[in-house]
């Protein structure tokens, strides 16, 4: 069992620090908590060194907030903003090489369930939109065309922020960012359109406006993975650094943004409406 | 996942060395994937490429069969390799195999192996890199290998490749090891070409990896992780981070030396020595040393004495082996199936300073040329 993973030797707990006291007593680890829990316990990630009012780093929050069984879960990224965050989580990270998120994801969910036929592990990628949409591609597109049971989370900042500020696939057609001096020559990459065609289980494009949808898109993408296929979710984590968004107008950048293109859509499998029809069912008795 | 067949769990020593074995007159790839047959594999990952096809073809029979769990053809060599570093991340035993060009695309994986100290192994079909364009044998990409990390082995024959992939196996597990091996054999010489390898019962398999017992905890949620995964410094510019990448470099390093002892075990030493006592001799790895043994013996019809040394592990490299046994040399070649003659290079900076010996800068053949005895007599017997 691994929350065993987590506890100390009988009269050493008092040596370990508050922090990780806190998480053994009072984490999210075997407990079925909701948003209106956040506040009453320890959080899988407090401190990060990401940037002031970053949407991203509110996004991961809630992220693993929702994960549905923390305590059996192995979080995989790659280099970009996320993983500043991501590697300091209590909850396994494996940070492997550029391009290799989606093939490590696929090794790990393969040995795991080798190992442990009778104990779903969930394995979630989460990585940004230059690691999945132009570097990973490869990797994401069969991971997806192969049906490999795990979820890929995109931080969409829609520009390379850990490197400085380039333009990636997902920056917006005419936007003026580094390596793109006379602005981008072609349009966002429509992973969307990409993960329906590869029949991907569950696809769901959000932004960081409504806490609560965060919460049960990110759940619904781990437990459809686990039983259906593989799922994707695309979250506008916009770049207030590289885009100039003063912290303060964050949330309002996004709440436009939403507005004007990147709505709340979901594309359910009728396999995956199915598991959740089930799981509904289940819930009410 | 297919059923799995009834094996025999034997130790490695039984299984390498005290288990009756039967002769077959197979193909190198054959026999890589017999090793593999008895080699209690979990996931093998595929991606084709010539001249290595056949073996991963061969070892998807094998899961078809239920040898091994589970078994796919990748998009290519970052994914397959990537995906073999997720799988042996979780603590399941893994391989795959590449040649050349599909080895150089999938180098950065590869070099990142040893650093997340992966257990696994990597079998290598040597072929050209390209450009231009050639499928030929040319082992030019152990070059690359040699500052990967990971630990090489360079089979002679189809013999070796069967010993030694399933030795790779027993070295890359043992936890003053935990690091990859790769098994290195010259294309279509020994890949396509048929010889006699004597191998022990296929009822017979190794124990199952043995993940908690070795360096590095899994990443599975049932012990703590990893802590290079975990570790926010190490990812900073800053003087821990300088310093822990520099600590996990030297322990790699000295995993190396540890690993020594290991190799020797399972492949019966680092070197095998022909004619110790001759003053001329060769030094050769992999085909080369099979067209040196011919040389051998065409030389000594000719009343001439010449000694072979084999080196059967690049890295780690048999520095005191080759030391010793270069002592009395006079002269010295390196016959080799490459352009820049990365043999030549190492057995320079061992000897340097260890002993008198001429050695000749050559012979070397490239580009998927053969090597006939001709060619290493007269450079063995060149400055009479």
């Amino acid at each position: 069992m691994a929350l065993r993973t987590l506890q100390v030797s009988p009269g050493f707990m008092r040596f370990m620090p508050k922090e990780y006291q806190d998480l053994v007593e009072k984490g999210p680890f075997g407990r079925k908590l909701k948003l209106s829990d956040l506040g009453t316990y320890k959080e899988l990630l407090e401190e990060h060194p990401m940037c002031e009012g970053c949407a991203m780093a509110f996004f991961i929050r809630l992220a693993l907030t929702a994960l549905p069984a923390p305590e059996h879960t192995v979080i995989v990224g790659t280099a970009g903003c996320g993983r500043l965050s991501l590697s300091q989580a209590a909850i396994p990270f494996v940070y492997g090489n550029y391009c290799d998120t989606n093939g490590v994801a696929t090794g790990i969910k393969r040995g795991l369930a080798l190992r442990f036929p009778d104990q779903p592990k969930d394995v979630v990628v989460i990585a940004g939109d230059g690691g999945l949409s132009d570097i990973g591609f490869s990797q994401v597109m069969h991971g997806w065309f192969r049906q490999e049971k795990f979820t890929t989370v995109m931080l969409d900042n829609e520009v390379y922020g850990n490197t400085g500020g380039q333009e990636s696939g997902m920056t917006k057609r005419g936007e003026v960012v580094k390596m793109a001096p006379i602005g981008k020559q072609f349009e966002k990459i429509d992973m969307i359109g990409l993960a329906k065609t590869a029949g991907v289980a569950y696809i769901a494009r959000l932004t960081p406006t409504n806490p609560s949808r965060i919460i049960s898109t990110i759940r619904k993408a781990v437990l459809i993975a686990r039983e259906v296929g593989p799922t994707y979710v695309q979250a506008y984590t916009s770049c207030n650094i590289e885009y100039s968004i003063p912290p303060e107008k964050v949330l309002e950048d996004a709440r436009q943004v939403e507005k004007e293109r990147y709505g709340f859509l979901e594309i359910i499998s009728d396999e995956a409406k199915a598991f959740l029809a089930a799981q509904d069912a289940a819930h009410r008795e | 996942m297919a059923n799995t067949v009834n094996q025999r769990v034997v130790t490695p020593e039984h299984l390498l060395f005290e288990a009756p074995r039967t002769k077959a007159f197979i193909t190198g790839s054959e026999a890589a994937s017999e090793a593999v047959r008895r080699a209690n594999v979990d996931i093998a990952i595929a991606y084709p490429i010539t001249p290595q096809s056949e073996t991963m073809e061969r070892i998807g029979n094998l899961f078809a069969e239920g040898y091994i769990r589970d078994y796919y053809r990748a998009e290519d060599e970052v994914g397959a390799f990537s995906a073999i570093s997720g799988a042996s991340r979780t603590g399941v035993r893994c391989m795959t195999a590449s040649s050349g060009p599909g080895l150089m695309r999938g180098l950065e994986t590869i070099a990142s192996w040893p650093g997340h100290r992966l257990p696994l192994v990597f079998l290598i079909m040597c072929r050209v890199i390209n450009a231009p364009l050639s499928i030929q044998p040319d082992n030019l990409e152990l070059d690359y290998m040699l500052t990967s990390g990971n630990i090489l082995l360079h089979g002679e024959n189809q013999q070796d490749f069967f010993d030694y992939t399933l030795a790779g196996f027993a070295i890359s597990e043992k936890c003053e090891v935990t690091l990859p091996v790769a098994v290195a054999v010259d294309g279509f010489f020994v890949t396509h070409a048929r010889a006699w390898v004597e191998m022990p019962s296929a009822e017979l398999k190794l124990p199952p990896r043995d993940c908690y017992s070795e360096a590095v905890p899994m990443i599975d949620n049932e012990n703590p992780p990893v802590r290079i995964a975990r570790d926010a410094p190490i990812q900073k510019s800053n003087f821990i981070s300088y310093q822990m990448h520099a600590a996990w470099q030297q322990e790699i390093h000295a995993a190396h030396e540890r690993s020594r002892k290991w190799v020797s075990r399972y492949i019966n030493g680092l070197v095998e020595v022909v004619n110790p006592e001759a003053e001329t001799l060769i030094v050769a790895s992999g085909s080369a040393v099979s067209q040196s043994r011919e040389a051998l013996r065409q030389a000594e019809e000719m009343g001439k004495k010449v000694g072979l040394i084999k080196v059967k592990s690049l890295r780690p490299f048999p520095t005191a082996e080759l030391r010793a046994a270069c002592r009395h040399a006079k002269r010295i070649i390196v016959p080799e199936f490459n352009c820049p003659g990365w043999l030549n290079r190492e057995v320079r900076a061992t000897l340097y300073g260890h002993s008198e010996a001429k050695i000749a800068d050559g012979p070397r053949v490239y580009g998927g040329i053969t090597m006939p005895t001709e060619l290493i007599l007269e450079w063995l017997f060149k400055s009479e």
